[in-house]
């Protein structure tokens, strides 16, 4: 009875996909050679909800431009990322200043996403060993639920988890965790719609489990993928 | 000769417990100006997590607050401060910065009015260069400036958060130096007008806390308690974390025992000295006893009375300590008024020190500095007495006569 139980429990466990092969159609999704967005973040806090709207440029992962448009304010700010380095630009202060070290666990904008959050730069199968461990229903679509655990010392999480749709392939939750198994942060994607010929969340809350309150969430109001962008974008000369 | 013994003990011991009181009571005062005021008006959120000086809960419509703490407490003076930390950058021709330092910040008025400036006693520490005259100015500490490579006329921009979390950048023209003489404050120290802190962390018309200071009086603890006490009664609502609270000085973390301890270690250290003193002048009346030894045999042998001269030795050295603290108290209240009113100026020695101390050393006279010197000055002068007596009543009639022969 107990041989068969464990038959029967082996031949569902294979059921399930690969971990790698799960992430790798994420990737197919989310992944562009190069994307142009433009973007509405709501930051809520304990004193009100304040709007950003923002236009970037990026080219996978290692090069994004990112200037803010409003409110007044923020207006002309500028960041760019450049493989493991972070610049920002203050008009106010009319100057380029670089993030690093402890500065980049500061919050962007005040929201719940810290600058080293944008500063992941490899793709997740580097850094993590993907195994799916189950399915649940998030948001009444049915996921895979796939635990990462981290094979390499550089990163920002040790662990996370991650709710992915099992038809469309797009992540619908994740969860991030440190070394010692503390759940930090929580992303909820929704709105996900097909963008040129794959489908892509449009909206997402990014939630820091240590602070109190509802989260920020990002809106994309507009998003072109695999367009060609000028080089120049990038450069440290366009901050100014 | 007793009476001046006596009077040179007393007038040590007034003029130290006036010295004593003076230099704790300066101490909590310097304290209460710089950073706790004698009661401190925050948010509930502000108040829980005070020394991370989280201004995302600072106090808003702060005009308003004061206006309204003026209304109620017409005999308290409110100022509004703003606390922050951050990171102080210069940049070079390029504008690519060239040095940093972690600095903590404060935003005061200094704009307008000198009385931030004379509360703190911050001209004794301007080190070089001047107050801020317009906005975009800021004073750095000595220290900071030298590790910086930083020039008077320099350009600094302060990196900090606001209000909302968000990145702060702000630029700033060092106009001045101030050097503190505590090594916590000196390693990094940034102060500025509080309207230009108020645009950079994006906090207008809102402040970190408002300090309360008794008008013209030193810190009265009781006091400060009640005034706390009936302000959060009206004011403050626990499950708000942006509803107001007020702290006396003695509630703020590490000033209660500091405030317990100045209110009891000053009577311990004159204790000792009283004490101290005491046995000095104990020691004198038993030497005056014993000095006397021999008119004590004659007594008597003609017949007086040993209790009757008992009484007459202690009545003398009553009589003695009685003149002798009138005198001593007399002469160390002089002492104690003069410094009091001129104080020692130590701005010069404390020019590189190492310790926040106020720039001038005053005494203070209370109603304890009167009576004080009567403890060694009359009890301890008729203990001494007394005790030297007793050798009266040991004294054998046999063996007066011998004595006088000898």
């Amino acid at each position: 009875m107990l041989l068969m139980s464990c038959i029967a429990l082996a031949s569902f466990a294979q059921n399930y996909p690969s971990g790698k092969s799960i992430l790798d159609k994420v990737d197919n999704n989310m992944s562009a050679k190069s994307r142009v967005l433009t973007a509405r973040m709501e930051i809520n806090s304990a004193r009100g909800t304040r709007t950003m709207e923002s236009k970037s440029w990026g080219m996978g992962t290692e090069k994004s431009f990112t200037e803010y448009l409003a409110p007044a304010r923020e207006k002309g700010t500028k960041m760019l990322k450049l493989d493991n380095q972070l610049w920002i630009y203050s008009p106010t202060t009319d100057r380029v200043i670089q993030i690093s070290g402890h500065m980049l666990r500061q919050s962007v904008m005040g929201s719940d996403m810290s600058y080293e959050d944008m500063m992941t730069d490899r793709p997740l199968l580097e850094q993590y060993k993907a195994e799916v461990t189950g399915e649940e229903t998030v948001d009444g679509r049915k996921c895979w639920v796939v635990n990462l655990t981290a094979i390499i010392a550089d990163v920002n999480y040790a662990s996370q988890k991650m709710w992915v749709d099992e038809e469309r392939y797009v992540p619908l939750k994740v969860e991030l965790f440190a070394k010692g198994g503390k759940l930090l942060k929580r992303i909820t994607f929704s709105d996900v719609q097909r963008i040129q010929n794959r489908w892509y969340p449009k909206s997402f809350v990014y939630k820091d489990m240590l602070k109190d309150g509802k989260g920020t969430k990002m809106i994309i109001e507009e998003i072109q993928m695999d367009v060609a962008i000028p080089a120049s974008v990038f450069n440290k000369g366009n901050l100014k | 000769m007793p009476i001046i013994v006596v009077s040179l003990g007393v007038m040590i011991t007034v003029f130290l417990q006036a010295y004593m009181n003076g230099i704790f009571n300066d101490s909590i005062e310097t304290t209460a100006k710089f950073s706790s005021g004698h009661v401190k008006v925050m948010t509930e959120a502000y108040k829980e997590n005070q020394s991370q000086m989280p201004n995302d809960y600072a106090v808003m419509n702060i005009k308003s607050v004061i206006n309204k703490l003026n209304k109620t407490y017409p005999d308290m003076t409110w100022t509004d401060r703003i606390q922050f930390g951050g990171l102080l950058d210069a940049p070079d021709s390029m504008g690519v910065t060239r040095s940093q330092g972690n600095v903590l910040g404060m935003g005061i008025h200094l704009l307008g009015n000198n009385d931030e400036i004379n509360r703190m006693d911050l001209k004794s520490k301007l080190f070089a260069g001047r107050f801020p005259q317009k906005p975009g100015e800021i004073m750095v500490t000595n220290e900071l400036f030298k590790k910086m490579n930083l020039k008077l006329g320099d350009r600094v921009t302060l990196i900090s958060n606001t209000m909302y979390g968000d990145m702060a950048m702000y630029n700033f023209v060092v106009c001045g130096t101030i050097h503190f003489g505590t090594q916590v404050l000196d390693k990094g120290m940034v102060v500025a007008d509080i309207e230009d802190i108020r645009v950079a962390l994006n906090m207008e018309d809102a402040a970190g806390e408002v300090l309360g200071f008794f008008t013209g009086e030193t810190y009265d603890n009781s006091r400060a308690k009640e005034l706390a006490a009936g302000f959060n009664q009206e004011n403050t609502n626990k499950s708000d974390q942006f509803s107001l609270a007020m702290l006396p000085m003695s509630g703020i973390s590490g000033m209660d025992f500091m405030i317990a301890y100045s209110e009891n270690a000053q009577y311990i250290i004159i204790f000792i000295f009283v004490f101290a003193m005491s046995i000095v002048l104990w020691n004198a009346g038993l030497v005056g006893g014993l000095r006397r030894y021999g008119e004590f045999g004659l007594r008597l042998a003609i017949g007086e009375n040993k209790h009757e001269i008992y009484r007459s030795l202690v009545g003398e050295a009553l009589l003695v300590g009685l003149i002798g603290s009138f005198i001593g108290i007399a002469l160390g209240l002089v002492f104690s008024w003069l410094m009091q009113h001129y104080g020692i100026d130590a701005r010069s020695m404390m020019k590189n020190s190492n310790m926040m101390l106020p720039s001038v050393f005053r005494s203070q006279i209370n109603t304890t500095t009167y009576f004080i010197g009567f403890i060694p000055g009359v009890l301890s002068t008729v203990i001494g007495a007394s005790l030297a007596g007793i050798g009266v009543y040991k004294r054998q009639t046999a063996n007066l006569f011998k004595e006088l022969e000898g």
